[in-house]
């Protein structure tokens, strides 16, 4: 690789040919001010607030769409760069509906923090900023134009990789506007409610619905029981709302906040992970050897069976009927568990933590009943638990380590995984392997379904039994192994999708700046907690064999399809045009 | 995402979505010519619009998101996304028009008619918005309808003329 010599601020930088000025300013420590600037983005160029001063140049030039040349000056901070960037900050400003003391990125917001390092605020207070009405309508996300800045990072989220196409830039000048086509509201587009448009978002523009006072309240309330159950993902990612390193586990320190917050017990999902892979690796076993759809689908992704009820309905055949872990929960806090704690399922409140925003929209399908009550009353994101913990002033990190509740606080490493794409085949895997054969597995691991590569495939052998299987994270990748499946060319017999980029550990409900790096901190994480755990392979788990003894029966009978499996149906989104034509 | 019923239609109907097929065809699907295609659909879509259900006909016709399409809509001023009118008056506001006075003309329009521009009027027959030079400098100042060029119009009769055409 070639590698180009210059200057930033008189500081001497090598780095390689092709490198920006931004990324070079980065290496010695110069963090020259940006918006529209992502680190896992293509280049826009669209804010102007990353100008520098380039010797020889006599225009100001972007940092973020420059390139390094051998023997380049640039200065960062002159009078010049200093007045255009903080010109253009105000420029912003005067479009902005600027009311960070109750905005829910107040605190990590980029505008914000720029105009603290510029010391400006608001300075024309003509309230004329053009904006569309507040899209509150669905339950996982609020869109806000008046504080859109136009960047168009959710755009490229939501079109380049979840291939999504909800939201799109239109109309020009000084009309410009980011907004679903038409104007509609989201919840009229075939927007899944995956949040990643609110993970890259620099500022609040498009955020997750704050659940947080509905809960408060419940806690509050002495006639409710409050339980709570925290997803595989949230653990290795809550702590970057406290400044912890990147990657963190956090489960023990998690437990005591929530204790203290007030929840009444506090369980894990792994649990109902482990239980999700008995009912799904027996559907699957099923679906070979008795003749099913195949491929068989994962379903544990809302987002993605956002998508797929949405747009892809004539493939529905291909989803395992299971519930996701979160509802499989919810379906047993409002039967086994009401039975033997005695409470009323009236009165029994569920929470979940849970790193999506999609997860949201799922508790609330009308289906998604058991007894006659909602199973899931209310999901907060990792975000509104962060900001619960900081709201009750706990001081997260010199927590002690607290431990999960029974009956459900037991989870395997095979639940674990679940957080991480290729986690559920991975777990799948090694169950269904052992149920088939009835013999040990040599080698636990699964190597070739983990890691970032949008989709990875490979093929097990089960005593003779040639297995394919694919695994896709982002609706993009997902798409791909659609089509396939459309044009009757799938080779697999089981897919996982994940609705978000790295699965469930890159949710859009996940702390703000989850970038790829991150992310992959998070995997790595993931995974050292499996190899930690005494079991690691969810037919073992003593407390979901317990719970077939005493109350489900056997995997697939009666009583699991009653609560913990589904029916996944067309969303009715599309126009109907072959009606037209045939009338 | 929340839909339950298939979205049924207030613009497209069979014949219209036929005329469509043809347009399409006759540019080859060529998505490089969505523009083109846009504006020729325009021009059969009653009060010469194109609406959410008809540019997503086109958009999945044609292999496009439909907010691509919508992108292009928004983009032109040429293409409208809200409903016009059967009669589109075009009122040149490019630089000859403007020192031969096209303001008398834009007055007498909008009080004859009552609307102003990029608005229709109540039985929706005329629609009033501004376009750039057309080439009519020769007989400035100058207003299309409906594509249909009309110059000197510089009295009141002469506008009430050409309107008068169109009812
Ligand atoms: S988006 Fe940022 S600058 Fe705007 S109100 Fe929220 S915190 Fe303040
Ligand atoms: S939630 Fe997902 S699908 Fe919906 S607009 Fe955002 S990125 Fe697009
Ligand atoms: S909503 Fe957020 S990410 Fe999207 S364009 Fe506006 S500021 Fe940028
Ligand atoms: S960060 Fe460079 S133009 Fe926006
Ligand atoms: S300037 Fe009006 S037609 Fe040319």
């Amino acid at each position: 690789m070639n590698m180009v010599n210059l200057k930033i601020d008189n500081i001497n930088v090598t780095v390689p040919d092709g490198t920006t000025i931004l990324e070079a300013a980065k290496k010695v420590n110069v963090n020259i001010p940006h918006l529209c600037y992502h680190p896992d983005q293509a280049v826009k160029a669209n804010c102007r607030v990353c100008v520098v001063d380039v010797a020889g140049s006599k225009k100001l030039a972007p940092a973020c769409s420059s390139y390094v040349y051998e023997g380049m000056e640039v200065q960062t901070n002159t009078k010049k760069v200093r007045d255009m960037q903080k010109g253009i900050l105000e420029l912003i400003l005067a479009n902005h509906d600027q009311d960070c003391l109750k905005c829910l990125r107040s605190g990590n917001c980029e505008l914000q923090a720029l105009c603290q390092r510029f010391n400006i605020s608001k300075t024309n207070l003509d309230e004329t900023i053009e904006a569309l009405p507040l899209d509150n309508t669905n339950p996982s996300l609020v869109r806000d134009t008046a504080k859109c800045i136009k960047c168009d990072r959710c755009v490229e989220a939501c079109q380049k990789v979840q291939e999504v196409h909800a939201l799109t830039h239109s109309h020009r000048s000084v009309h410009y506007n980011v907004a679903p086509a038409y104007e509609m509201p989201l919840e009229q587009t075939f927007c899944v409610l995956c949040g990643q448009c609110s993970a890259v978002c620099p500022v609040g523009a498009i955020v997750e619905k704050d659940d947080t006072a509905m809960v408060w309240d419940a806690i509050q309330d002495p006639k409710k029981h409050v339980i709570v159950q925290v997803a595989p993902a949230v653990r290795v990612a809550l702590g970057d709302m406290f400044n912890l390193p990147k990657g963190s586990i956090v489960t023990g320190q998690m437990v005591a906040a929530l204790r203290r917050l007030g929840f009444d017990k506090i369980f894990d999902t792994n649990f109902t992970a482990d239980l999700t892979i008995m009912e799904e690796g027996n559907e699957l076993i099923q679906r070979l050897t008795k003749g099913g759809t195949l491929p068989m689908i994962t379903s544990c992704s809302p987002g993605w069976i956002n998508f797929i009820e949405g747009r892809y309905d004539h493939l529905l055949d291909h989803l395992s009927s299971c519930k996701s872990p979160q509802q499989m929960f919810g379906a047993l806090s409002k039967s086994y568990y009401a039975d033997i704690t005695g409470i009323d399922p009236k009165d029994i409140y569920t929470v979940s933590i849970m790193p999506c925003t999609a997860k949201k929209f799922e508790a609330k399908r009308p289906e998604m009943k058991t007894n006659g009550v909602q199973e899931v009353d209310a999901v907060l994101t990792t975000r509104e638990l962060g900001r619960m913990i900081q709201s009750a002033g706990i001081d997260f990190v010199g927590l002690e380590e607290d431990q999960f509740d029974n009956p459900f606080g037991i989870g395997t490493g095979a639940g674990a995984i679940f957080g991480a794409t290729g986690g559920v085949m991975e777990a799948a895997l090694r169950t269904a392997y052992e149920v088939i054969t009835g013999k040990e597995l040599p080698a636990l691991e699964f190597k070739g379904v983990r890691g970032l590569e949008g989709i990875k495939e490979c093929t097990v052998d089960i005593d003779g039994l040639e297995l394919k299987v694919a695994v896709a994270h982002g609706l993009g990748n997902a798409k791909k192994l659609l089509k396939q499946i459309d044009s009757g060319e799938s080779p697999y017999a089981f897919i996982e999708v994940m609705a978000c980029p790295g699965g469930c550990i890159g949710g859009g409900g996940q702390p703000i700046k989850s970038t790829m790096d991150v992310k992959a901190k998070r995997i790595d994480a993931i995974y050292h907690i499996d190899e930690d755990l005494p079991l690691r392979k969810s037919h073992e788990n003593p407390a979901v064999k317990e719970l077939y003894e005493k109350f489900l029966g056997a995997p697939l009978g009666h009583k699991s399809h009653e609560l913990l499996h589904t029916h996944y149906h067309s969303r009715g989104m599309k126009y109907n045009f072959k009606e037209l034509m045939n009338k | 995402m929340n839909s339950t019923e298939t979205k049924s239609f207030g613009v497209l109907t069979r014949d219209l979505a036929l005329k469509i097929d043809s347009i399409i065809e006759k540019h080859q699907s060529n998505s490089t010519k969505l523009i083109g295609i846009l504006l020729d659909i325009q021009d059969v879509v009653p009060r010469q619009y194109i609406p959410r259900e008809v540019a997503a006909y086109v958009s999945e016709k044609m292999n496009i998101p439909l907010s691509k399409t919508y992108d292009v809509i928004s983009f032109y001023a040429a293409l409208s996304d809200v409903p016009r009118a059967d009669y589109i008056i075009q009122l040149c506001d490019s630089v000859v028009c403007k020192v031969t006075d096209n303001t008398v003309l834009l007055n007498t329009i909008t009080n004859l008619l009552g609307i102003n521009e990029r608005e229709a009027t109540a039985d929706g027959k005329y629609w009033l918005e501004y376009t750039p030079c057309f080439g009519a400098c020769d007989i400035s100042p100058a207003i299309r309808i409906n594509g249909k060029v009309y110059g000197n119009l510089t009295t009141e009769d002469s506008i009430k003329a050409a309107l008068s055409q169109y009812k």
